[in-house]
């Protein structure tokens, strides 16, 4: 929005002094000026004259004395974008335009890591993408290079250098076989920010149940639950155990408790009891007397 | 003008007639209603007197029906309410008797059997109680012997639960653009399949939470025609389990009312989830869960609750699968009393007969609320 009035305004003092042309004043606009610093434009011709400079989310005034070189201090302009000069004199003007451009210094990142938790083992399954931004929050479009560093609570590594593109960088990373909190960190040239990346376990592997008959009833408990790659499956993670038996079936949804699933089930003689966990199947057992 | 005069006249009249009508020559339900005696039929044959207990339970009138019971001396009067209404918050507590039927099963100059079938209705829709009554006659009148269902005792015994919770703690308010939000939990649709039915369209299928975390779950289905424009959208609302443990699959039932499955394209699928706090606890058995053939096919069973607290609402929900895996049905069932600790509900979802045949397996997983949650 404020952007859009500033460029409004600056369309309106070129709408009105566009007509008109300069007879006695001119400015010596630089090309480029870097975000925050201090510049100065000259001028030539004589007399009072008003400089108007229109950019990206700034306006500026000046009364200037033509022939004199009007200075600005640090901190003058600091959005990043092409800005309009203009010099009226009178009933004469005299326009130009200039850039200002992002300081090559990096001091903020923008880092975004996705997602914050992910199955262990999984090829590419971390992203990161790192804008690089200076002081005054401009997006440095110059290429520069960027370090992203993965890292497991044992102290292992995955690190990639990316430069970026347009402001921008980006990188995938594996998830690693074990379970924990991962450092995942992005640096570029002294400046770095930091994001969690949750490894948890996967899917169950080789999920294996026990049976034992206590009274009427059987004791159903499975070994403790473990994904494959060896991390214990976490407590809460739900279990479904069936039973069928005489076109009868029985169910119960265990969730992991200390790491094993256990429940009571009806015992009736020739049942066939099966595990599950989501989409993954572990054994069956023929219940006999 | 005087016209007006008039007519205002003639209607304020006619509304001082009509007050002074209904005062004096009351309707009979008015009356009832009122508290009076109206509506109530006398006791007069078995049938009457099962209509007029049938009266006096759907007006509340607890103390009359219980005083007109030919077996009161067995139970007190708060247990045969307790008997109707439930004896623990439970969906009966706020149901309203809507109608009831009476069926004379067999009768002899003494004595009688009345079967009565109260119709409740409740926020989630009607369930039937039939309760088949013995009626004595005494005297010049009929008194109905109530068959009490006693409240089932829960052995006195202490329950070592380890209760396991998920707490969430969301992003802040103040946290910069970029940084990290709890992560949604990753779910999966595994199964989906469209039918078109008498009503409409339906969308059947099933979805996994196959995150490590907790999720609050539902599922959104837009038809689309043809030539991809939408045809109308909707979700699964109670037709689901909205709380999904780790690894824990739900059926889903997405309804298209008026919806021609021909018209439709294709189908855009939109699982929600989102991260919540959660107990893993009740942990419900499903037993004794059995397919019955048409007529009248359903499928029966009874939920145990395996924990030590009062579960006052069960949802039952069905999938059933044809011979090839494949989702034939999602059917559901809200149970009307409260599941005590380690005491046998029943079930009983009706199946359509259509597809009864067609039904060669079924899985079963229940949605259970309990008041001030499982803490």
């Amino acid at each position: 929005m404020r952007f859009r009035f500033a460029f409004l305004l600056g369309g309106l003092a070129l709408a009105t002094l566009q007509s008109a042309r300069a007879e006695g004043g001119s400015m010596n606009l630089p090309k480029t000026v870097e975000a925050g610093t201090a510049f100065s434009i000259p001028s030539t011709g004589s007399g009072k004259a008003v400089l108007y400079i229109v950019g990206p989310g700034q306006v500026l005034m000046r009364n200037v004395q033509l022939g004199e070189t009007t200075s600005f201090p640090a901190g003058s302009l600091y959005n990043a974008g092409h800005y309009l000069a203009v010099l009226v004199a009178g009933s004469s003007t005299d326009n130009g335009s200039f850039d200002v451009v992002p300081v090559s210094q990096p001091t903020n990142l923008s880092f975004l890591a996705k997602p914050s938790r992910l199955p262990v083992g999984l090829h590419d399954g971390i992203s990161g993408a790192v804008y690089v931004f200076d002081a005054y929050h401009n997006l440095i479009t110059v290429p520069t290079p960027v370090s992203f560093e993965l890292s497991d609570p044992s102290g292992t590594v995955q690190e990639r250098k990316v430069v970026t593109h347009d402001g921008a960088a980006w990188t995938e990373m594996d998830s690693t076989a074990k379970e924990g909190i991962d450092k995942f960190g992005a640096r570029v040239d002294g400046v770095s920010s930091t994001r969690v990346v949750e490894q948890v376990p996967g899917d169950p592997c080789s999920l294996k149940m026990s049976v034992l008959q206590s009274g009427q009833r059987l004791e159903v408990k499975t070994e403790p639950v473990r994904d494959c790659s060896g991390n214990a499956v976490p407590d809460g993670t739900i279990v479904t155990f069936t039973e069928n038996y005489d076109s009868t079936q029985s169910t119960v949804d265990v969730p992991l408790k200390h790491g094993i699933a256990q429940v009571e089930m009806p015992a009736h003689p020739g049942a066939r009891i099966s595990v599950a966990s989501g989409v993954v199947m572990g054994n069956e057992i023929h219940w006999q007397r | 003008m005087s016209n007006g005069r008039l007519l205002a006249a003639v209607i304020g009249a006619a509304t001082v007639a009509f007050v002074v009508i209904g005062t004096v020559w009351p309707g009979s339900s008015a009356v009832a209603y009122a508290g009076g005696e109206g509506l109530l039929r006398t006791s007069s044959t078995p049938e009457a007197a099962v209509q007029k207990l049938g009266d006096e339970i759907r007006l509340l009138a607890w103390e009359s029906a219980y005083s007109s019971l030919g077996n009161k001396a067995q139970f007190t009067e708060p247990e045969f309410m307790h008997d109707l209404t439930g004896y623990h918050l439970s969906l009966r507590s706020y149901a309203t008797l809507e109608k009831f039927e009476v069926l004379p099963l067999h009768a002899s100059d003494n004595e009688a059997e009345v079967q009565l079938r109260l119709h409740w209705s409740t926020v989630v829709g009607t369930f039937t109680n039939t309760r088949n009554l013995r009626v004595v006659k005494n005297g010049d009148r009929w008194d109905v012997d109530w068959p009490l269902v006693k409240e089932p005792i829960v052995p006195p015994q202490v329950l070592a639960v380890n209760y396991l919770r998920w707490d969430v703690i969301y992003r802040g308010a103040g946290d910069d653009w970029g940084a990290q939000d709890v992560e949604a939990p990753h779910v999966r649709i595994v199964d989906m399949h469209p039918v078109q039915r008498a009503e409409g369209v339906v969308i059947l299928g099933e979805l996994l939470n196959e995150d490590v975390v907790p999720a609050y779950v539902s599922v959104r289905a837009t038809l689309l025609s043809k030539s991809g424009s939408s045809i109308a959208s909707e979700g699964s609302f109670d037709k689901i389990s909205p709380i999904l443990l780790p690894k824990q699959v739900t059926p889903f039932f997405i309804n298209f009312p008026n919806a021609t499955l021909s018209d439709v394209g294709s189908i855009r699928m939109e699982p929600l989830s989102a991260l919540v706090s959660a107990s893993a606890d009740p942990v419900i058995e499903i037993e004794n869960q059995r397919l019955n053939p048409a007529p009248d096919a359903s499928l029966t069973g009874q939920l145990v609750n395996q924990s030590g607290q009062v579960v006052n609402i069960a949802h039952v929900l069905a999938t059933l699968y044809d011979k090839t895996g494949q989702v034939v049905w999602v059917a559901d069932q809200y149970t009307d009393r409260a599941l005590l600790p380690q005491t046998p509900v029943p079930f009983d979802i009706h199946i359509p007969e259509d597809l009864a045949r067609r039904v060669s397996s079924e899985r079963t997983v229940t949605a259970t609320y309990s008041v001030g949650g499982f803490q």
